[in-house]
């Protein structure tokens, strides 16, 4: 038997393209259904748990999909805007704890997150590095961003400009990195978090220049009246946020005026969520409070079905490939008759002869099988991941 | 020693006009054990069935063959692979090595299939065999790498690996140039010699006769062999 083995293995060392053209297509035959329910399932599991940690989410009226993938995402489709405004009157109910979430800007491809400390806290997000941020202009990496850009602590980290040729629009805010967060396989390890007031200035409604006050700033004064100075294009805007020049950045306008693109709130318990969303329902002020979970649930039912047409069909092709296999091997014997009546005459049996074919096929499965499965497992490690870029969030 | 009596042969398939077409009969036919014999014949007279009967890859349809006191027309297919692997070493015209295994592992094939022995054992004496006939150097070599005459050697080389009590050649030199059937002539009477086989060899190369302690016509041993009993 263990000689029927040799030959066996030995045929299919010597045909080493054949035997990995049959492992590729028996393995993917294997792998495709399997690993893509798997991937479906586990990146699901992994979506509705961030949506089920989530209570309630504050947005103005519209979609409900994209205040969710937002809020939770920081999906790069921004949802409407609310008021600040809006943060501050749910919280004077009293009924929930409230964080605000401004993602609207990128930096080197990473969505900017303005929020609170209390979102940390509430997502429990741990530093990896470094010190939670201080300052305003300062920010805290996830961990990927921090490893795709090889950032640390001490480095900074520049807005991007939302359009290259708008000259009206939102200038590139140097931040400096206070600190890294520790991996939590979550959509926070690619995101970069800054205080809410920073994601205003990068929208340009706050802004830091030189004192027009002080005598060195004549040449940039277009007019001075009793209380008043207007300053000239030659004004110089600081475009990074420092110690020195910290003081000197203000906001134009009322703070209740600034946009959020949601507010994450957490009542303390059920009954304070049903009272809260009562304000909201059939409420003209338009705002909406949602259940992120029930929104979540109707995107990944539709997943759900999306796959079971998938699934569907890669059984379909796996069956294809399989009958493909089939026939290779069927001409594969058929071209090997000589060799087989070569043994046969030597004074192998039918059945040596048949132990031989079966252990080629045995081995070509076994191979298959644990390449499928450690595809599988590599699916299954990065199914999150796979999943948020399928849905592109 | 091999004997033949009464022994007839048709093949299955019969002829156009419905009849089955006879493929051999052999009345009587010895070769004394240890004797190394030549069978001589034009193509198509039987000699390769002859052989293939005495092998038992054939099935005879009457008569009997008996090899070193064992009746080979007796045994069940099992018992043939078995008499095959233990007793019967052959020589083909073609060699049939497989491309897929090594000199060595070639010379090893009726371990692999047999699995009598230890394979250490088996791999000592593939090598001593191979060393015999100058080919140690080449052990790990495929055999499409060696010339012809090279794999004619390897091929010998497998067939005595059990040191069987005889030794059948179907026309080994069929594809070699002169000073090559010399060399794999002298190969098979030395190693059948050595070991004190039965040599049996198919050959219609008149040159290589004298080389031989008895010479068998197929003509005189068979009777109206037809032009369905081929090679």
């Amino acid at each position: 038997m263990t000689g029927a083995l040799f030959l066996g293995w030995r045929y299919l060392a010597h045909h080493r393209i054949k035997t990995s053209i049959l492992v590729a297509a028996t393995a993917l035959m294997l792998f495709l259904p399997a690993g893509t329910r798997l991937l479906v399932e586990d990146g699901a599991a992994a979506l509705r748990a961030r949506a089920d940690a989530t209570p309630l989410i504050l947005g103005a009226a519209g979609s409900e999909l994209e205040l969710v993938l937002n809020t939770l995402y920081f999906h790069a489709e921004s949802p409407r805007t609310l008021r600040h405004a809006a943060l501050e009157k749910a919280r004077a109910t009293g009924l929930a704890t409230l964080i605000p979430i401004d993602a609207r800007f990128r930096a080197q491809g990473a969505p900017i997150v303005g929020t609170s400390l209390e979102y940390f806290e509430y997502r429990n997000l741990t530093l990896g590095s470094g010190r939670q941020m201080g300052l305003l202009g300062e920010c805290v990496i996830g961990a990927n961003v921090a490893a795709s850009g090889g950032l640390g602590p001490g480095d900074s980290l520049i807005s991007s400009p939302e359009t290259v040729f708008d000259i009206a629009g939102i200038y590139p805010l140097k931040m400096k990195i206070a600190g890294v967060l520790a991996r939590t396989g979550t959509a926070d390890d690619a995101a970069v978090f800054v205080d809410v007031r920073t994601s205003w200035i990068i929208q340009g409604l706050g802004h830091g220049h030189t004192d027009l006050a002080k005598p060195g700033a004549q040449s940039a004064i277009l007019d001075r009246r009793e209380d008043m100075i207007t300053a000239n294009a030659a004004l110089a805007q600081f475009s990074e946020i420092t110690p020195d020049n910290v003081t000197g950045f203000h906001f134009h306008g009322a703070s209740g005026a600034f946009p959020l693109t949601g507010v994450i709130a957490l009542p303390p318990d059920q009954k304070a969520a049903a009272l809260l969303r009562g304000r909201y329902q059939n409420s003209d002020s338009g705002l909406q409070l949602i259940v992120p979970k029930t929104v979540l649930s109707e995107l990944l039912d539709t997943v759900f079905t999306v796959q079971n047409y998938v699934i569907l069909g890669l059984v379909m092709l796996s069956l294809a490939t399989l009958a493909v296999i089939s026939l290779v091997f069927l001409l594969s014997q058929q071209l090997r008759t000589g060799e087989f009546r070569t043994l046969s005459r030597i004074g192998a049996s039918r059945s040596y002869i048949a132990l031989l074919i079966t252990s080629e096929i045995g081995f070509v499965f076994l191979i298959s099988v644990a390449l499928a499965t450690a595809l599988t497992l590599i699916t299954r490690h990065f199914s999150m991941q796979l999943m948020r870029a399928f849905l592109s969030i | 020693m091999i004997e033949v009596s009464g022994l007839e042969f048709h093949y299955q398939t019969p002829v156009a006009d419905g009849a089955a077409a006879f493929g051999l009969h052999v009345e009587s036919f010895n070769v004394p054990a240890g004797a190394n014999a030549a069978l001589v014949g034009p193509s198509g007279s039987g000699k390769t069935t002859l052989l293939g009967l005495i092998a038992g890859t054939l099935r005879p349809t009457s008569g009997r063959i008996n090899v070193n006191d064992q009746v080979v027309t007796a045994l069940s297919e099992r018992e043939l692979g078995r008499y095959r692997i233990l007793n019967v070493g052959q020589v083909f015209q073609t060699f049939e090595l497989l491309n897929y295994l090594s000199v060595i592992e070639n010379v090893m094939l009726p371990w692999f299939i047999a699995g009598v022995g230890q394979q250490l054992d088996m791999r000592t004496r593939a090598m001593e065999l191979l060393r015999d006939v100058g080919l140690q150097s080449r052990a790990k070599s495929p055999p499409e790498e060696l010339s012809q005459g090279e794999q004619q050697r390897v091929a010998v080389c497998r067939a005595m690996l059990n040191r069987p009590a005889i030794l059948l050649a179907d026309e080994p030199t069929g594809n070699l140039d002169q000073q090559n059937k010399q060399n794999v002539v002298d190969l098979l009477q030395a190693q059948a010699r050595a070991f004190g086989s039965t040599l049996l060899m198919v050959t219609h190369d008149e040159s290589l006769l004298s080389r031989f302690d008895h010479v068998h016509d197929i003509h005189s041993i068979a009777a109206s062999p037809t032009s369905r009993a081929g090679q």
